[in-house]
């Protein structure tokens, strides 16, 4: 679901404009790291969240979001927020869609994601040819938000966002 | 679960309080940075690929976490000092990390060996930590402890793995436990900082969970086939600023930098 922050369709078209600098199909509304956003004349707060820590994606977004809003005028003052932290669950079905479509799997519920990383069950759908039959090939990605898999079909590898709760 | 008691408003208006507070969260902190350090060494060194990005990753975690720590550091000293300032310029005695996160990574053993001996407390000590009556404290531990967890399958996986592997495996694994194994006692070691921060409430009283700490890592060691060391004594030093041989390199190669270069940055 997209979060409503009662902003006109011009500031949400600036905000959605953004995109996560690693996965560049998603945009900072999409992957939930907005959590609020104020605004007053020409100058906007923004409350941004980290997906990881150490994400080093979330200095960038900063600076992204800044010249964003500059373009049109507006200068912006962003927030870093800890609590509540970032979970999967907050990335929106349009977010989920674009994962898919650019490669990585999107995150699977809890329980299921715990069955996949340590149980190596065969849940996870490969972004190449939809086969289930994949496999972990590491519980850590070429980012801290992802997993590596294989299929055993088309055998080739992908990408998996981990759930993260 | 008890109530969360919250902070008096006035806690930090106490200079004293807020000194104990800051050496508190170094004692926390700098077991981050050190440890993060330490497995930013092996990028591009790791057994294979699949490890080392997963070390890589971890060392990413520790240190986006230790930038949230002095971030709050800097804030609470309310002086011109940064982040940066509090993890580049500090001298050896300075930093009070303990002693295990600063030992070398000899071989792969070593370093999972360090790291479940240090995922085990982390996780402990982020889970305590999210009763803290500092609000702050409650939301780094909240965003933490989800990556600790994560750390902590990844290092004990491989720990029954390398215990219960080869030959060559075990034996070099069981080495690394043998040489750790001094080092852990230290994490519930606490200074004065860390006392008035229990009393306070601020720091869960660490001490109360060291009796767990070694069930949860004794039950490992014997799933992974390995032998629970005898020791005479435990080596401390570390919460004081008294570290081994080891930390002065680390500190040498991390700070040369910021040193060579004042005030640098990207």
């Amino acid at each position: 679901m997209i979060q409503d922050f009662n902003i006109s369709s011009e500031i949400q078209a600036i905000l959605e404009s953004v995109m996560d600098p690693e996965i560049p199909v998603l945009n900072v509304v999409d992957l939930g790291v907005i959590r609020d956003v104020e605004v007053k004349g020409k100058e906007i707060t923004i409350k941004l969240t980290p997906t990881y820590s150490g994400c080093p994606a979330m200095d960038v977004i900063g600076d992204d979001l800044e010249r964003a809003f500059a373009a049109y005028g507006y200068t912006t003052v962003v927030q870093l927020i800890m609590s509540p932290p970032w979970t999967t669950d907050w990335i929106t079905t349009r977010g989920r869609a674009a994962l898919e479509k650019y490669g990585i799997a999107a995150p699977l519920d809890e329980t299921a994601d715990k069955d996949v990383l340590l149980n190596d069950k065969k849940l996870v759908k490969c972004t190449h040819c939809g086969s289930q039959n994949t496999k972990l090939v590491s519980q850590f990605g070429s980012t801290a938000c992802k997993a590596m898999f294989q299929c055993d079909d088309c055998l080739e590898p992908f990408d998996y966002f981990k759930c993260l709760k | 679960m008890n109530p969360i008691k919250e902070l008096n408003p006035t806690f930090l208006q106490s200079q004293e309080n807020k000194t104990h507070l800051v050496n508190y969260l170094l004692g926390v902190a700098d077991n981050y940075l050190i440890l993060g350090q330490r497995l930013g060494e092996l990028c591009g060194h790791g057994p294979n690929l699949e490890p080392d990005i997963a070390l890589t990753n971890i060392s990413l975690d520790l240190l986006g976490q230790v930038r949230s720590f002095y971030q709050y550091i800097a804030q609470i000293k309310g002086d011109k000092s940064t982040e940066d300032d509090i993890a580049f310029l500090r001298k050896e005695r300075d930093y009070k990390n303990v002693l295990l996160v600063e030992q070398p990574n000899t071989d792969f053993g070593y370093v999972i060996v360090r790291q479940f001996f240090f995922d085990v407390y982390n996780k402990l000590f982020l889970n305590s930590l999210q009763q803290s009556a500092d609000e702050t404290l409650r939301a780094l531990a909240f965003k933490g402890i989800k990556e600790a967890s994560y750390h902590e399958r990844f290092s004990g996986d491989w720990f029954k793995r390398l215990g219960d592997g080869t030959a060559e495996s075990k034996e070099r694994v069981q080495q690394a436990v043998n040489d750790l194994w001094i080092y852990t006692d230290e994490l519930f070691h606490t200074t004065e900082a860390d006392n008035a921060m229990i009393a306070a409430g601020v720091a869960p009283d660490m001490l109360q969970l060291r009796e767990y700490y070694y069930e949860k890592v004794e039950e490992l060691l014997s799933t992974a086939t390995l032998q629970i060391p005898e020791v005479e004594y435990f080596q401390k030093g570390g919460k004081q600023g008294i570290h081994s041989e080891h930390m002065g390199r680390i500190l040498a190669e991390m700070q040369y930098m910021q040193r060579t270069y004042p005030d640098s940055k990207w």
